[in-house]
């Protein structure tokens, strides 16, 4: 299992990697193993705008439904269209080509509360 | 949890492991889509060791069993196997189960787990003088060798005669040495064998398969591709899409009722039912929208609750969402469009009748 450095990562396994005011957010090489083969993702709206932690959308497997929680309040810029054809990327490529969201950060300190790479590892062993 | 003797080779092997009815079951090794295609394709080894074996016997063991399933046993010679509904008198489903006739008295049911102890207990609470119950599910354990490839693999370690075995049909003999019941039976809809044994010969058959199953790309296979298996060909889950409140007729079991054999239990109910009618039925469905159903999801028509969906997944083989879903009786139709609720969305689907693959 691997975790990537340089990123934030939240207890419900969602990364964030930030790039100014906007963060990339996406769910961590362990959730996705955790999930299984994810056969079906619902992304929220561009421009919908999130409280820290709200659900903002589900992924599935093929075995169980997942919710996905949004690690800092924001307003959606973009999503991961691919995943709406292709969810198995979440899978094949968490890190990167699995993304699901682009959000603009209506609060940066919120990236205090999240973990770093390290913290994160941590907290996986852990559990 | 109950573990069966196969539980550390999951281990050993990676499985995600998950509570089933009590067992510490493997739901998947590599990958549920992997390992269903594994079965479509080639062949998959799955652990069922969780499943009960009863057996029936006594001078009167061939009416007892009449008694007590809707399906008719008297067709059976011996080696032949039966799939029938086991019912209470309200026509309630109690298990469905598989009939195996070991001698001319001497029956082996084999149940789901979940309901071991109950059929058990209904079993000798309902038994005619003259037979004997006896709970062997501790005596037996249990592979299933499933998927185009899984003849040719098992010729490689069995001399028994396959290619004149016929569906739902079994031998006694040795696989890899030991001693077995072998069954031309399964629960995926592909060429397959499900095999009894001793527990202590477990580990050795296991990796007698594995071994064997290399040239044929077999994979262990979890619960995960057994349900999406079962699901492609329509096949009912017990606790999921039967249960003690639905009865053979609505599940789309009617062919396993036997109206003409003697008295057996749920034969007023069900034969009322065929007379009179019922109000829903049991029918497959495709997702036209986007969403997956699962179990519990409420089902609509223009705009008017007409069911609940029991079963639902994503069909690996189809790459389409599917499910099995009661509804009222005017839908079910081929090609009726219904909706799905999914989280506070109406989704749309169509209803299909017959297996999806």
């Amino acid at each position: 299992m691997s975790t990537k450095e340089g990123l934030f990562y939240s207890e419900d396994h969602e990364w964030v990697k930030k790039e100014g005011k906007i963060v990339v957010i996406g769910i961590s090489d362990h959730a996705q193993s955790e999930l299984g083969d994810v056969v079906f993702a619902e992304l929220p709206e561009v421009d919908e705008e999130f409280d820290q932690f709200d659900n903002i959308g589900v992924l599935e497997s093929v075995k169980a439904v997942s919710d996905i929680f949004t690690p800092l309040s924001g307003k959606i810029i973009e999503i991961n269209e691919e995943l709406l054809n292709a969810p198995e990327k979440i899978n094949e490529s968490p890190f990167d080509e699995g993304w699901l969201i682009k959000l603009e950060m209506s609060d940066e300190s919120e990236l205090d509360t999240l973990m770093d790479s390290e913290q994160y590892k941590a907290f996986i062993e852990g559990e | 949890m109950k573990k069966t003797p196969l539980n550390e080779i999951h281990y050993e092997l990676g499985a995600k492991m998950t509570d089933f009815g009590g067992w510490d079951m493997p739901i998947e090794y590599s990958g549920i889509i992997e390992e269903h295609h594994a079965v479509r394709n080639a062949c998959g080894l799955f652990d069922v060791s969780h499943m009960g074996e009863i057996k029936i016997s006594g001078d009167n063991a061939l009416e007892a069993v009449q008694r007590l399933i809707t399906n008719d046993a008297a067709r059976l010679s011996v080696g032949d196997i039966l799939y029938s509904p086991m019912c209470r008198e309200n026509g309630g489903i109690i298990d469905d189960l598989l009939v195996y006739r070991t001698g001319e008295e001497s029956f082996l049911l084999v149940v789901n787990a979940s309901n071991q102890i109950k059929d058990f207990n209904w079993i000798e609470n309902n038994l005619l003088e003259g037979a004997v119950a006896e709970d062997l599910s501790d005596n037996y354990a249990m592979v299933a060798v499933q998927g185009p490839e899984s003849k040719k693999l098992l010729k490689n370690i069995t001399d028994l005669p396959l290619d004149d075995l016929a569906y739902y049909h079994f031998f006694t003999g040795k696989v890899a040495d030991k001693e077995v019941i072998l069954s031309r039976t399964g629960y995926t809809g592909e060429l397959g064998y499900e095999i009894y044994f001793n527990p202590s010969d477990a580990n050795h058959i296991w990796h007698k398969i594995m071994e064997a199953g290399k040239e044929y790309d077999l994979k262990p296979a979890g619960l995960g591709a057994r349900d999406t298996l079962r699901l492609e060909k329509m096949f009912c889950l017990y606790g999921n899409d039967i249960d003690e409140t639905t009865h053979p007729l609505e599940a789309g079991l009617g062919w396993t009722v036997q109206y003409n054999k003697d008295n057996f239990i749920g034969q007023k109910a069900i034969c009322k039912f065929h007379d009179h009618g019922f109000e829903r039925r049991l029918v497959g469905f495709k997702i036209t929208g986007r969403g997956i159903a699962r179990h519990d999801y409420e089902v609509f028509a223009k705009g008017e609750k007409i069911g609940s969906v029991t079963s639902g997944t994503h069909s690996p083989s189809l790459g389409k969402s599917i499910g099995l879903a009661y509804v009222k009786k005017e839908f079910a139709k081929t090609g009726a469009e219904i909706e799905i609720k999914i989280r506070n969305r109406m989704v749309a689907a169509e209803v299909v009748l017959k297996p999806f693959v």
